[in-house]
This record gives structure tokens, sequence and C-alpha cells, in this order.
């Protein structure tokens, strides 16, 4: 027992400042922790019963709320007996953060893995082909929307973020200048102005008959706003290489596109691995943002289910804690995919 | 946030002076063309547009689209539904995204004349109120010398506040909030001395969301106007006509003792106004672009404006909203149905 406990005591015992620091928050547990346990388990109510809910006169938690909401909250306004289409759209992209984070894959074949599930989801979400019902792109929404902007926004960021960023470092200098001004503007204006951009300004220099949904006008803004950010970081990792390396890759009798390939991009991506998850942890959360130009996505939905329902509306609270912890629990994933990303295959 | 709140609304607002509608004409054609309705409502406005937890739309706004619907498609559910927050709604009926913009929106001016749309006609009167602790001992708005007044951002309400106390001459401070909940919640919690928003949703606010309805109090002041109704967007006087003659119908219908149930009876009924509005004698359609029996659909899709005000804002319903100005012009309201011949 005594060696068991031995470390444990020494970190929480040690001296005198971390005694009263683990006495301090053991007390403040004991505090803190019944009365949110008898409001968030002992006195809640789990099932959808309104009426229940309504007697608690919030003494517990109504988690009924998300019992009653939660395909509305979850898939958005996309056709009932269709469901299993947004699930299916949701669970690969899911799956694929999954099995990057926690699976044997690594590297390139990491990168593919994230980049595939947002554009399999794409027609299985619109459909009109083998049977599948058309939907129209307004009515995608709740997660699926959440995860497809997300994804689909660093899929297309990447790629196009790695490219501006090797242009930046072009010697052709109205090149150079382009690019330099493309970064400054995105990375000048929030990414709100953007999505107000996609969404108004956008239709109006389109030639008469040629429509494009908003989803996919927003989902433009968010590639080309997530590439600025994304080609700086890209570009600092590019500047961490030392020269030596293209020189010795050049004596091996390497081509510039190889050396690029095998030697360069792949150390920048190692590098930058951690900065690029930080994005899109952000993108995820900033998707939250496309609201205000009528895509309903997690925050969205949430919105619609509970704002007019007069019955349910008084329980936001525990439908906003619910997306909070979906929110959660995404950021922890893609946290957990940068550590995965420099891991060789 | 707040700085970004403030600049989707400048933005919005910049935008909405430069878009001009994009098609004069045609859009009854459009609509029959494509077989479906595009009607603007909210993101979720208790008894007048808000999604159930199947995704169903209800409300009296809601209502309108469908008996719309109905008048010019033969189907009330032949409606596409596109919730627009306050932010948004001009712009979507200005760039032709929407048919038409039901979606409590107050007629004023300003919005008349200067953002490319037209109202219609008038669904429901309301005004706006405030709601009170009784233990503050205010009886009367003009007590509210020096409070702190917890009020919604973004709508006519934040101004009206400003405006009639500057009227009256009494300093209060606004507290304000971007969203619903917050607001009430900082209200009921203790930090202002009232609640101010629209009348149709105080009582409501009183008895559902109040920790005890009984220690407050909805004080007699309506300190604005705000009629809220339809609009559609300018340069196509024939699919105005439309709008405005359904509601019309409507209002006309409760006034004639056509209810939902009756359509069908009362086709046999000998009154010439009750043959007119169901297309048995004289063909009024025609001139609207519609057929003979539009208005009897109108009514078949969810009843007259009497129903329609019972089932989503009155006895019928959660809000239990009082007819008020809303009843008949007989029954001493302002509810004027225009004559339908």
């Amino acid at each position: 027992m005594g060696t068991v406990l031995a470390p444990i005591r020494r970190r929480l015992f040690g001296d005198a400042l971390s005694t009263a620091l683990t006495l301090l928050v053991v007390a403040a547990a004991l505090v803190a922790l019944p009365p949110l346990l008898r409001w968030a388990v002992l006195n809640a109510v789990f099932r959808p019963d309104a009426a229940a809910c309504t007697a608690l006169d919030h003494a517990g938690a109504c988690w009924g709320v998300v019992a009653e909401k939660a395909r509305f909250i979850l898939l958005g306004r996309y056709p009932g007996d269709e469901s299993w289409r947004p699930i299916a759209a949701a669970g690969l992209i899911v799956a694929s953060w999954l099995a990057v984070a926690f699976g044997r894959i690594g590297g390139r074949a990491a990168l593919v893995a994230l980049a595939l599930p947002p554009v399999v989801a794409v027609p299985l979400l619109g459909g009109g082909f083998a049977g599948l019902a058309p939907v129209p792109t307004e009515l995608w929404g709740g997660l699926p929307l959440t995860l497809l902007l997300t994804a689909g926004g660093m899929a297309g960021a990447l790629p196009l973020g790695i490219a501006v960023a090797y242009g930046r470092r072009s010697k052709l200098p109205v090149l150079r200048g382009l690019l330099t001004a493309y970064v400054e503007l995105a990375r000048g204006i929030p990414l709100i102005a953007a999505l107000f951009v996609a969404s108004f300004l956008l239709p109006l220099f389109f030639p008469d008959g040629v429509a494009l949904d908003m989803l996919w006008r927003v989902l433009i803004a968010i590639v080309l706003f997530a590439a600025a950010y994304l080609s700086e970081i890209i570009r600092g990792g590019l500047q961490a290489i030392r020269p030596g390396q293209l020189d010795a890759a050049a004596a091996l009798g390497l081509s510039p596109w190889q050396t690029q390939r095998w030697i360069v991009l792949p150390q920048v991506l190692r590098a930058a691995a951690p900065s690029l998850a930080n994005s899109a942890i952000a993108l995820f959360k900033d998707t939250s943002l496309v609201t205000v130009v009528s895509l309903y996505e997690l925050t969205g939905s949430l919105g619609l289910a509970l704002a007019g329902d007069g019955e349910w509306r008084p329980f936001y609270l525990e439908a906003w804690l619910f997306i909070a912890a979906i929110y959660w629990l995404g950021c922890a994933l893609l946290a957990r995919i940068s550590a995965a990303i420099p891991r060789q295959p | 946030m707040f700085r970004i709140r403030t600049l989707a609304a400048a933005t919005a607002a910049l935008l909405a002076t430069f878009v001009t509608p994009a098609h004069a004409g045609k859009t009854l054609d459009a609509i029959k063309a494509k077989g479906q309705l595009a009607c603007g409502v909210s993101t979720g406005v208790i008894g007048f547009s808000a999604a159930d937890s199947q995704g169903q739309w209800r409300g009296l706004d809601v209502d309108v689209c469908r008996a719309l619907a109905a008048a010019v498609l033969g189907d009330p559910n032949k409606v596409r539904w596109v919730p627009l927050n306050s932010q948004q709604r001009f712009t979507a009926i200005q760039s032709g995204e929407v048919d038409i913009l039901s979606r409590n929106t107050t007629w004023s001016l300003t919005r008349d004349a200067g953002l490319g749309l037209h109202f219609t006609a008038v669904t429901y009167y309301d005004g706006q109120g405030f709601l009170v602790a009784k233990k503050s001992k205010v009886t009367s708005a003009k007590q509210l010398k020096n409070a702190e007044i917890c009020v919604q951002s973004g709508t006519t309400t934040e101004r009206n506040l400003a405006d009639w106390f500057r009227a009256q001459g009494i300093k209060v401070k606004p507290v304000v909030f971007e969203k619903f909940e917050p607001s009430i919640k900082a209200f009921f919690s203790g930090r202002c001395q009232a609640y101010t928003t629209d009348a149709s949703a105080l009582a409501f606010i009183r008895t559902k969301e109040a920790p005890n309805p009984d220690d407050y109090l909805v004080l007699p002041e309506i300190i604005s106007k705000e009629p809220l109704g339809p609009a559609v967007r300018r340069g196509d006087d024939e699919w105005f006509a439309v709008v405005k003659w359904v509601v019309q119908a409507l209002v006309e219908a409760e006034e004639l003792g056509i209810t939902q149930a009756k359509v069908d009876a009362l086709k046999a009924s000998p009154d010439p106004a009750i043959q007119r509005f169901l297309g048995v004698g004289e063909d009024l359609g025609k001139s609207l672009g519609l057929d003979r029996e539009w208005a009897a659909r109108a009514v078949k899709a969810g009843g007259n404006y009497g129903e329609l005000f019972e089932r989503n804002v009155g006895a019928g319903s959660p809000l239990k909203l009082p007819r008020g100005l809303n009843a008949q012009w007989n029954k001493g309201g302002l509810m004027y149905g225009l004559p339908l011949r």
C-alpha cells in the first residue's frame, strides 16, 4: 500500500503550498459538487415530459428537452423520413476523425482519410440519384452541417493554403504581391463579414439564371478565409527548412518537385500540425457564425428548435449544455488528430 | 461579440441600400411554374411562426402563407419555409429569395417606402409594453424614473423605448441584450426593474417564464403601435394584389361566418356575399389571375382570420391573448375586411 500511495502523497501533500492547494480544491469540490449533482442527476427529469419539467421549477435539470428535440437539434430541418442520410454523413466524418485520432493511420494517408468523407457526404445529403430523393441544401442542418463545413472547409483550405504559401515565395513580383494582398485582406476582415459578402454580394456578380446555393457560397468563403491563415502557417514551416537540405537533395539527384514532395512538405506538415489543428478547432467553432446567413448548423438548429416553443424554451440551458458537450468532444478529437498527423504510417 | 453583431447589422443595412429588386412582375406565374410558394418566416416566435418538434411550421404568420398557397396553388402544403433572422429578412424579400415575408414585421413608413418592399395588410395589431416585479410597487411606466430596463436589440423595440421616455421627459437606463433568453433571465434575476417587448409576448413571459407569475405585473401603458403584416417586394402589382386580397378574404370570411368546417356546406347559401366569396356566383378570382374558388380554398386551408387567431395566439393557444384591437370592426376591433365584390 505504502508504495502505491507514496507518490500520490508526495504530489498532493509534498509541502505546505501543495497541502494548502489540495485542501482548497477538495473543499471547493465538496461545496460545488453536491448541488451540481443534485441539479444534473438526482433531481433531473430525463424523459421528454414538459409537465414534469415545469413542475421541477429548475430545481433539477430537464434533460427531457434534449430527448424531445434531439432530432431537430442534431439534424436540423432535414426531411424526417430521410434521417439516415444525414446520420450516415455525420457518421462518416466522425469515423474518419476517430480513425485518424486513435487508429494507425498517419501522414499522407491521414490527410486523405480526412479529406474524403466531406466529399462523399455531399451527394449523400443532396441525393437526386440512385433512388435518393433530392434534398435542397437549405434544408441541411444541425451536426452534419457543422461537420461538413469544418471538414470540407479544411479539405479545401489546406491545398489552397499550401499553394498560396509557395506562391508567396515565388520570384514573380506580381504573383507575390497579389497573394500577399489576398492573405492580408482575408486576415483583415472578420469571418462574419466574409459570410455576408458571400451571401449578399456574390449573387449580384453572377449572370442572370446562374445561381449558387447559399451553402456553396458560404463554403467558398470559409475556404478562402481559412486558406489565408493556413498559408501563413505553412509559410512559417517552409522558412524553417534549412537551405542545406535542398542542396543535399539536389546533390542526390532529386528534381525540385521530388525535393518538395519527399523532403520539404513532410517536414513542413509535421512542424505545422499543432498550428493546423489549432485552425481546425477554431474553424469548427466558427461554423456557428453561418446562422447569420440562414444556414442552421448546430447552434442555429438549436435556436430554431427552442425559440418558438413556449413549452420547452425555459429549458434552453440544458439544451445548450448538450451541444456544448458535442463541441467539446469535437475539439478534443481534432486536438488528438494533430498528434496523429506527424506520425509515420 | 457585440462588435461582431454590430458589424453584421451595419453590413446588412448597407447592403440593403444597394440591393434592388431583381425582377419585376410575373411573381405569380413563377410561383405557379415552380408549384411552390417561398415564404420567409422567423427563426421562432411563439404563436406567429415556429417549427415544432417534428419540424412542422405553425403560427399565425405561417397560416397566412398556407392560405396563400391554397389560394394560388390549390394546396396549403406547397410552401417552402425560409427561416430568416431580423437582419436578413429584408434582403431576402428584395433579392427574390422569398415571395412573401410573413415574419411579424412592423409596418412603418421607412420600411414601406425605403426598403424596396410593400406591406400588404395588417394581420396583427401589436404594441410595446412593460413587465415589472410587483414588489417594486410600480403601477405605471411613468414611475420608472432612472430605472434600468432590459430590452432586446435589433428591433424597433429599443428605439420605441428611448423615444417614449424622452417624450415623457423621464430618464431611464436601457440594458440591451442581443438574445431573448439572456434578456429575460437578466430581468427575472433582478438585473433590471422592468422588461419591455411587444405586448403579445409579455403575457406569456409572465405566465410561463417567471419564477412565480403572481410576483409580476404587466403595466397598462402601451408605448408604441406595432402593426404586423406580410410584405412583398416592389415592382409586381399583380402579386401585391393577390397577397393583399387573400388576407382581406380571411378577415372577411370571419365577418361572413365562413369557417373551415362550413366552407363546403355554405356553397348552398342564398346570401349573395357568401356566394361571391365562395365563387358560386360572380367570378372574383379572374381579375387577380386566380380561379373562382381561390377564397374558399384559402379559408379551407386553416380557417378564417378568427380561427387562425384562436388557434395560434388566442384562447386555444399557449399565448391566450385576448382579441383586443384584433377583433372585427363591428366587435370593437380594427379588423375590417375590405369588401369582396
